[in-house]
């Protein structure tokens, strides 16, 4: 039954219906969070003591960097059942998948260096974490850039599953060989939001916008994988059949 | 193959390459004179002050090997893609990830070992001290295995496609950066007169990981590209 239950949910046809019920309901509360987010965020949050109101980017700029790696994983175990099970759906959302990893990887570069400007007074420092942020970029575009030089879809697909488990492997390890190399060369002098606790006011924005974020994901997603499941099923009777009753 | 035994194709698989390496010389000679030229353009790149040269050298040298490793990647797999002999190698009963780690001997034996054997002059020339050259050929040793082990995959994943070069960089470029810093970081801090035994084992464990990992996906990454 749980088998049965994988296998219809995987059928391109069946996806197609489900998703277009949901992407309207997912992208309604994700707007709901953003609002509610911001409104907080901006109005409700009092100013930080050193910071004064440029922390506000953080409402941005953090849960960004949380959804460029989220993302980057989600990718590689979609691609990973791609591979094992083959189930074609499975790589449509990891393709479907990088492009919007990757803006959330270069809104978190871009956010942060807008932030670092007038706190750190440069618009960037080869911090541990903008550096692994920086090379998290490089294997997105990586992988759009392998999928979109493949003609032949399906075994794009299957090569971007390689490279994105390869990816998975090394981000740790990037990750670490990043920092122990910043902490090497200098010391912590760049001051984080290293403050003892985050504060309540700050944390609710900051939580909010956060699943604002994954909602925006999952919308988004699905939109951009119905539009791979359709050209990829267009010779398909139930394509012809949805573009003929359109 | 003749026989059936695998350490025998292993073998036999190497040879062959390295033969066909000695016959086309300029596969070892081009990457090697590019390693070397790289290298002496940054002196007329920053200037030739000596304590400048020695701050930056480990990091020229090692930028250099990954370059050069870089250009000569393809040849790995391309010639016997281009030839068919590929398609056999997966139509043979051996394991392919086997098969694989006799080709990236073979690239490393052709690639590899000729930048070691050069590097001390390299390292002569941007008045690195003595232990630090040292240094400088252990993390080579080390490091140049990996170059070409995550290499391979990258090979592996674009040898079907017409443009691959390009793309092949953007693929492994990234996948190099620990393996940059840790060797790079050796022979700095070799140069400052401290131990380095963490440096090496760092790069040892990532030729370790990169030796039983990348053969598999290297293998499947084959068995993709020429479906």
């Amino acid at each position: 039954m749980f088998n049965n239950f994988f296998h219809k949910m995987a059928s391109p046809r069946y996806f197609y219906n489900i998703s277009g019920q949901l992407i309207p309901w997912l992208a309604a509360a994700c707007m709901a969070l953003f609002l509610a987010g911001l409104y907080y965020g901006l109005v409700k949050a009092p100013p930080d003591y050193q910071q004064g109101d440029s922390y506000r980017i953080m409402f941005i700029h953090v849960p960004a960097a949380w959804m460029s790696m989220f993302i980057y994983v989600v990718m590689a175990v979609a691609g990973a059942i791609g591979l094992i099970w083959h189930i074609k759906l499975a790589e449509v959302m990891a393709i479907s998948s990088a492009s919007i990893g990757a803006s959330f990887t270069f809104l978190a570069l871009v956010t942060g260096s807008i932030w670092g400007k007038p706190m750190w007074g440069t618009w960037w420092v080869w911090d541990a974490r903008l550096t692994s942020e920086l090379i998290l970029l490089f294997l997105y575009l990586g992988v759009i850039a392998l999928y979109n030089a493949i003609d032949d879809k399906r075994t794009a697909a299957r090569a971007v599953a390689i490279l994105a488990l390869v990816g998975v492997v090394n981000i740790p390890i990037i990750h670490y060989s990043v920092e122990w190399w910043n902490t090497l060369h200098q010391g912590p002098t760049v001051t984080k939001l290293d403050k003892p606790s985050i504060h309540l006011s700050m944390l609710i924005p900051l939580l909010l916008m956060a699943f604002a974020f994954k909602l925006y994901y999952a919308f988004v997603v699905l939109m951009r994988a119905r539009c791979e499941v359709l050209e990829r099923e267009r010779h398909t009777g139930w394509v012809r059949e949805l573009a003929e009753t359109k | 193959m003749t026989s059936d035994s695998l350490p025998r194709a292993f073998t036999l698989l190497l040879k062959r390459d390295l033969t066909l390496a000695v016959r086309h010389r300029a596969e070892i000679l081009n990457p090697l004179l590019f390693f070397v030229l790289v290298t002496s353009l940054f002196p007329l790149g920053i200037g030739a002050d000596p304590k400048l040269l020695q701050a930056v050298g480990p990091g020229i040298i090692w930028v250099a090997a990954l370059l050069a490793a870089l250009l000569s990647l393809e040849g790995i797999f391309r010639s016997d893609f281009e030839d068919g002999t590929l398609e056999q190698f997966l139509l043979s009963s051996h394991p392919v990830s086997v098969l694989v780690i006799a080709k990236v001997l073979a690239h490393w034996l052709i690639t590899g070992l000729p930048l070691l054997v050069i590097s001390p002059l390299l390292g002569v020339l941007l008045g690195l001290p003595g232990d630090a050259i040292i240094i400088l050929l252990i993390t080579l040793a080390l490091g140049t295995p990996v170059l070409s082990l995550i290499g391979a995959v990258g090979v592996a994943l674009t040898v079907g496609l017409r443009k691959g070069g390009m793309i092949l960089s953007l693929l492994v470029l990234p996948l190099y950066v620990p393996l940059l810093i840790f060797a790079a970081n050796a022979v700095d801090t070799a140069a400052a007169g401290l131990p380095v035994t963490a440096h090496l084992s760092l790069i040892s464990a990532l030729l370790v990981l990169s030796l039983s990992l990348s053969p598999l996906a290297t293998a499947a990454a084959l068995r993709i590209s020429l479906s």
